[in-house]
């Protein structure tokens, strides 16, 4: 094969072929008995509230988390091209990383101090 | 393998980082095609037989039989339930968003196979006249397909939550895509470490680099951060907030059922799976026999389609971890839980990978090129330099660590008072060990209807009728 993605396509078809057919068998085959009260949002048998919590918006807690998140993938995807050309680099990467891996650390305890790793 | 060369792989130069990558210039398209097929039912088998595993060993850490039912030891249990979720009805809550709704349990079901392509079960054979490795495909990245792909899974579960236009499953999602996504970090820096010694993320190759020597070993505290983020990545227990029953219900499924619901099931366990492999290739030697079996007859159970097996029971050791794990722990608080993840996984993961640049960085002779002997081992003098202030350092942090901690246990520990009065809030509490009762001072009047105050051990409560629900 010269190609190395063409068979992760594969996989990807074998999969989506799979789960869309299960879910279509089970919609032809399954029953389909009309209910009003079937159709409502599940809150363990009390009335349902007429939207989700908040509105159905995503509580700005998770705002920050996602962009710290963001923060620290893009440093480990920054590490990995070191680590994988470690040995042709020699001693300038280990410092480089040294002095990378620092900078990041200030953010960190930037954001530690000011309470964004917090959870309540 | 021997000891010797083990203490050489620890602290010596581990062997060339050039190891040969999987060569797949005799592989056809359609032998590629016919391997996706193979590891694709060995994925739905694989499933199916890990329901049926984790009920039957849970039922036996819980002194039940488990199910018994459906076929020989109840092995079809799963296949009848999956049969009985095919005749159920699919609903679509009115209130959800029709499109997204049915594309996230697609997205979660689809995702979950993807990661196996690039995940090496043997050697090369001889697959209809053309010699081919037991693995479906290799990329220059392959280790960061996996993470690619486990974070367009995550959309599965967000989406879900989101589209379900309910409450519980809107938390549920988020909660799990934050937990997922925090977990993730520590995950990606703790294989840094990996390339570091094997110079390459292609798995073929990193297997390869475990020939002589188990990444387990020289990477210990790599596997141990994998270990418990690969349990937080898969939303397992004890890291199951997703779907704390007791508070969330189901979580992002909760308004899913039928088929659909089935297919986040599906993506769960063949992440579990995922996860297994990964770290079987990572830290296990991938494929390769266990040593002292690789030694017999010159390594003969160490080649070709001997590989599958060796995959297989790694893969299911982890599994059982699960599983163990499932049936011992209860489930983290969350707060707690993003706290571990945030505030100690990441910075000692990120020290970790310093130290271990470090300790590599000797090996490959940046840092002087002299050597202490030791009897018939040679060691790099800044080797072990490095390796004794890592150690120093390490001693030393988790010294204050511990002085730390047992200072502040020791100023939260109160003693009791002597005496309770199980009354004082309202509401009858149970004495703690050592402790004795007071008595009431004022009998309670039995029967009261009305709100009224009963004076009771010397305070005054306020018993309302809505108290009593």
């Amino acid at each position: 094969m010269s190609a190395p993605y063409v068979p992760v396509l594969f996989m990807l078809a074998l999969g989506f072929g799979f789960a869309a057919l299960s879910v279509f068998t089970s919609l032809v085959v399954g029953p389909k008995r009309y209910n009003r009260a079937k159709l409502e949002a599940y809150e363990c048998g009390i009335q349902p509230t007429p939207q989700a919590a908040g509105g159905g918006r995503v509580p700005i807690k998770y705002y920050l988390t996602a962009m710290l998140f963001i923060v620290f993938d893009i440093e480990s995807v920054f590490l990995y091209p070191f680590a994988v050309a470690f040995n042709k680099l020699g001693l300038f990467a280990l410092v480089e990383m040294v002095l990378f891996i620092l900078t990041v650390f200030v953010a960190y305890a930037y954001v530690w101090r000011r309470g964004g790793l917090d959870w309540d | 393998m021997t000891l010797s060369s083990a203490a050489y792989g620890l602290l010596g130069a581990l062997p060339a980082t050039d190891n040969p990558s999987a060569d797949f210039s005799d592989t056809p398209w359609w032998v590629a095609l016919i391997k996706a097929l193979v590891i694709f039912v060995y994925l739905l088998i694989s499933t199916l037989l890990v329901i049926w595993f984790e009920r039957r060993i849970i039922g036996r850490m819980q002194q039940r039989p488990g199910p018994n039912r459906n076929g020989p030891f109840g092995l079809l249990q799963t296949l009848a339930d999956g049969a009985k979720l095919m005749l159920k009805e699919d609903i679509t809550p009115a209130k959800a968003d029709k499109i997204i709704y049915l594309l996230a349990p697609l997205i979660a079901g689809t995702m979950a196979f993807v990661s196996f392509a690039i995940i090496p079960f043997g050697g090369e054979v001889w697959m209809f006249g053309h010699r081919t490795p037991l693995q479906l495909t290799d990329v220059p990245v392959a280790v960061l397909l996996v993470l690619a792909v486990a974070s367009v899974g995550v959309y599965g579960i967000i989406l879900a939550g989101w589209s379900s236009g309910s409450t519980y499953p809107l938390l549920g999602g988020l909660r799990s895509t934050a937990q997922v996504i925090s977990y993730e970090i520590a995950m990606g820096l703790s294989l840094v470490a990996i390339f570091l010694f094997s110079g390459s993320m292609s798995t073929s190759q990193i297997v390869a680099a475990q020939s002589s020597l188990w990444y387990i070993l020289p990477a210990f505290f790599s596997f141990a951060v994998y270990v418990i983020t690969m349990v937080g990545e898969t939303n397992r227990l004890p890291f199951d907030l997703a779907e704390g029953e007791g508070e969330l219900t189901g979580g992002f499924h909760t308004e899913y059922s039928s088929m659909r619901f089935a297919m986040f099931f599906l993506g769960e366990y063949i992440n579990m799976f995922t996860v297994a492999a990964l770290a079987t290739t990572m830290f296990l030697g991938g494929w390769q026999a266990p040593p002292f079996i690789a030694a017999i007859n010159n390594g003969m159970f160490n080649h070709g389609w001997w590989g599958i097996l060796w995959f297989t029971i790694k893969m299911w050791i982890f599994i059982f971890g699960f599983v163990w794990l499932r049936g011992s722990l209860p489930r983290t608080r969350y707060d707690q839980f993003m706290r571990f993840g945030w505030k100690f996984l990441i910075p000692i993961t990120l020290a970790w990978v310093v130290a271990v640049a470090f300790i590599r960085g000797a090996q490959l002779g940046f840092l002087g090129e002299g050597t202490v002997t030791v009897g018939p081992l040679g060691f790099n003098t800044s080797t072990l330099v490095i390796v004794a202030v890592v150690a120093v350092i390490a001693l030393a942090v988790a010294w204050v660590w511990d002085g730390r901690r047992e200072a502040r246990l020791a100023a939260e520990q109160v003693s009791p008072p002597e005496e309770i009065d199980p009354f004082a809030g309202g509401h009858p509490v149970p004495p703690l060990p050592g402790q004795r009762l007071r008595e009431p001072s004022v009998a309670l009047t039995a029967g009261g209807s009305s709100g009224e105050s009963v004076v009771s051990g010397g305070t005054v409560t306020a018993v309302k009728e809505e108290d009593h629900g």
